[in-house]
């Protein structure tokens, strides 16, 4: 197999893995507020994300890596192009990581509600403009010859913000299994109520997302080229479709597990329609962005071939390991529990 | 002003922020995980604590060094597109090897660190924030390799419009990269070692808790004993390094207008870059700067005329930097030694007055590792990449002067007010001290007197 495809695949999957596992984390982010009474009760939802998601958040900086070191060309010209949203998501970033790890510096009532405030809407905006970046990036981006021709709010077209509706809902979902299943009592009863109430929209705006992608996009030409990839999205629609069922038997940790292939499924059905492009040109497709007009070396993709497949399976035994050791359910009335977040 | 300069200061600004950060990190990890291994292996609780007390501090700044190295990576793309265009094939391969080696190990092992105390082993415990210590490290080897070929590109070659890479092992083993490395580290270790020193003087002068705060002191002293040394004696190879591979830079950092053999080191110099010239040059050392720049006496120096007007980097700021850095660096050694002495022979609280300085000295290693970043990017200039692309072409073409305009606000404004958290937090902390153990409270004799508690 040639280079390109191998990077290729190694780029989705980082995505994929990040949405899976930060997904969550933006989720906790954005629902510990409304799931938690009180500042020791919200203190604890986010002590189940506290051990994990800065490794999370590696996966994302591992794909934004990736992409400059497999394929510069696109890396360049994404970052540039989509500048503004960028800062967002970045400044995001920046606010939910102190936000996260300061909020439980400090006894303070005002302190933890303020910092929490913070978490919230740092976690809602890259939850939304990830679909955002993701949506644009599926139609493609208005560029030719000249550069780009777009801005933010040429960003903020139908289908990109529909896009981004249905990652803030993945997202919202997501945590609310995660809290589900992580934790005990009224928290946890809480967090299944809502995902109950999220699961019949997020199932709404995914058939919008499925039908909309015939119109706005050509993601579909490649299923339809070769129809074995019709299974990727088949999959993730069963998935949550079961994820209901899941939640009607009042498991939590099998909807979450549901969510979770949700999650990558609907990553790969996006990725496989984009093939060979990692960015299409809307204009012209002679300026689109693909693996082969806009990655490294051989010599360089080999290089990194060998360090990914050696390192990134270590990476994902010590993480899961990681998960292993911190399984055990939180409970919220256990004080000593949220007292470091 | 142009993208260029708005990117540039913009760089400067989030890279310089970043740093604040990092250098605290990379030493104060490895004292805690001294502190803990200590601990576990006397089973005394002293080290335990400082362990925590150290350790709630290094959580601090170490989250705020995380969030705002993002950043970084963000910006090759946003800003310098032209640069990752160009040199991607090659300078992108160390960034992804650093995310994938050393970033997923800190940030897993933090984690459990943090949280893992009630859930695993005290050994593992005490491992996982070694752990973190090399990987913070280790990162910083990437990091500093990805830099080092852009002070010194090796391994490439120009084809298909941009530079390829043809040699992988020339990149790892990129001399200039390994001698930044260690040069940085020890520098990193060195803020470390005064940031503690600091603040154990602080509450030696307020005689609370005292035997905690003299063990910490007297191992922060050895540490800082130890990198200051070391940091001499990189700098001492890493001159050599610049003074061969950029010969401009060295010219700057020193103030050198004339090619000179055997050239004397000038203790005192005024630079007058308008006449090309020193207003001032006295007290020289007669071929002292020929030792340094290549380890002979007799070699010869190149001067700034010796090159092209364009192609000099700035002189007064390259050359007050390095010198000021310098002389910092030669303070530190001094006062670590008093450090170490007068805490080996425990008279550190007779000498309130040396407590003092130390107090106030802990900005000081912060100023020294931001201007040697000042010299080693400011000296490379114009250059981003040492003699293959230069600064001016590399930004970004999509990007328009408001966008980064109003970026480097929202930075400094963001930046700004983490600052604000940042220090708040950390001087709130540190004069609280430490939540000692029970134990050591009831029982005098084995740490700090029940009074203080």
């Amino acid at each position: 197999m040639e280079f390109q495809i191998i990077w290729f695949i190694l780029w989705a999957v980082l995505w994929a893995v990040y949405f899976m596992l930060d997904g969550f984390d933006l989720g906790v982010g954005i629902l510990h507020r409304y799931i938690g009474r009180n500042e020791d009760e919200r203190g604890a939802i986010l002590s189940s994300i506290g051990p994990v998601w800065d490794g999370n958040e590696v996966w994302l900086l591992t794909a934004g890596g990736a992409t400059f070191a497999a394929f510069p060309t696109t890396y360049a010209l994404m970052f540039s192009y989509l500048y503004t949203a960028l800062l967002l998501i970045l400044f995001s970033l920046i606010v939910r990581g102190v936000s996260l790890e300061l909020r439980g510096k400090e006894e303070s009532a005002t302190w933890r509600r303020n910092w929490g405030y913070a978490l919230v809407t740092s976690s809602f905006l890259p939850a939304l403009l990830f679909g955002v970046a993701f949506g644009n990036i599926f139609q493609g981006l208005p560029m030719d010859a000249d550069g780009y021709h777009g801005n933010l709010l040429t960003l903020l077209n139908p289908y990109g913000l529909l896009t981004g509706i249905f990652f803030l809902f993945l997202f919202l979902m997501h945590g609310a299994l995660w809290i589900g299943f992580r934790t005990k009592g009224y928290v946890s009863d809480q967090a299944s109520r809502l995902a109950n109430k999220i699961w019949y929209p997020l199932l709404l705006i995914a058939v919008a997302f499925l039908v909309m992608t015939k119109f706005a996009t050509k993601l579909y030409l490649n299923f339809i080229n070769t129809p074995i990839f019709f299974i990727v999205p088949l999959i993730a629609v069963a998935a949550l479709l079961t994820m209901k069922v899941c939640l009607a038997k009042q498991s939590s940790i099998q909807a979450f597990a549901a969510s979770c292939v949700t999650i990558l499924m609907v990553t790969f059905t996006g990725v496989i329609g984009l093939f060979p492009s990692l960015i299409p040109s809307s204009i012209d497709p002679r300026y689109s962005l693909t693996i082969f007009n806009s990655s490294s070396s051989p010599y360089t993709l080999k290089i990194m071939t060998i360090v990914a497949l050696i390192f990134v399976p270590i990476v994902i035994v010590y993480q899961s390991w990681n998960y292993i050791i911190f399984n055990k359910k939180i409970d919220h009335e256990d004080k000593k529990q949220g007292s470091k977040y | 002003m142009d993208t260029v300069m708005l990117s540039r200061i913009q760089f400067a600004v989030t890279a310089g922020f970043h740093f604040i950060f990092v250098p605290l990190t990379l030493g104060l990890s490895l004292l805690v995980a001294f502190m803990e291994t200590k601990y576990v292996r006397t089973g005394n609780e002293v080290y335990l604590d400082m362990s925590k007390f150290w350790g709630k501090l290094f959580l601090i700044n170490f989250a705020l060094g995380v969030v705002t190295g993002i950043t970084l990576e963000f910006q090759f793309g946003m800003n310098w597109a032209e640069y990752s265009k160009y040199v991607g094939d090659i300078f992108g391969a160390p960034l992804a090897i650093e995310a994938t080696l050393a970033f997923f190990l800190e940030s897993t092992f933090i984690g459990l660190w943090i949280f893992g105390r009630d859930r695993v082993s005290k050994q593992l415990h005490a491992a996982s924030i070694w752990i973190v210590a090399v990987a913070a490290n280790l990162s910083a080897l990437w990091i500093l390799l990805a830099n080092g070929w852009m002070q010194k590109p090796v391994g490439y070659l120009l084809r298909n419009g941009r530079a390829e890479m043809v040699d992988f092992w020339a990149l790892v083993t990129n001399s200039y990269g390994w001698s930044k490395f260690f040069h940085t580290v020890v520098a990193g270790y060195v803020v470390a070692a005064f940031f503690v020193m600091g603040i154990s003087a602080y509450h030696l002068l307020r005689k609370n808790k005292s035997s905690f705060f003299k063990e910490s002191f007297r191992m922060a002293a050895s540490f800082g004993l130890i990198s200051s040394i070391l940091v001499f004696i990189t700098g001492d190879f890493h001159a050599v390094e610049v003074a061969t591979t950029q010969p401009t830079k060295f010219a700057a950092m020193e103030s050198v207008w004339e090619s000179q053999k055997a050239a004397p080191y000038h203790l005192l110099v005024i630079p007058d870059p308008s006449a090309q010239r020193n207003t001032v040059e006295a007290i020289s050392i007669p071929k002292a700067l020929s030792l340094l720049a290549y380890h002979d006496g007799n070699a010869e120096v190149k001067g700034l005329k010796d090159f092209p007007q364009d192609l000099r980097p700035p002189v007064t700021l390259t050359f007050s930097s390095f010198r000021s850095m310098a002389a910092l660096g030669m303070l530190f050694m001094l006062l670590s030694f008093i450090a170490w002495l007068l805490g080996r022979k425990d008279h550190l609280e007779s000498y309130p007055i040396f407590l003092k300085v130390m107090l106030y000295t802990i900005p000081l290693p912060y100023i020294a590792n931001q201007i040697g970043w000042i010299v080693a990017e400011v000296g490379r200039q114009p250059w981003i990449v040492y003699g293959l692309l230069k600064t001016s072409d590399a930004a970004s073409k999509a990007v328009s002067v408001e966008q980064v305009m109003g970026s480097l606000i929202g930075f400094t404004l963001l930046y700004g007010f983490l600052a604000v958290v940042d220090i708040y937090l950390l001087a709130k902390n540190a004069r609280k001290g430490p939540d000692l153990e029970p134990s050591i409270i009831m029982n005098p004799a084995a740490g700090a007197g029940s009074k203080e508690a």
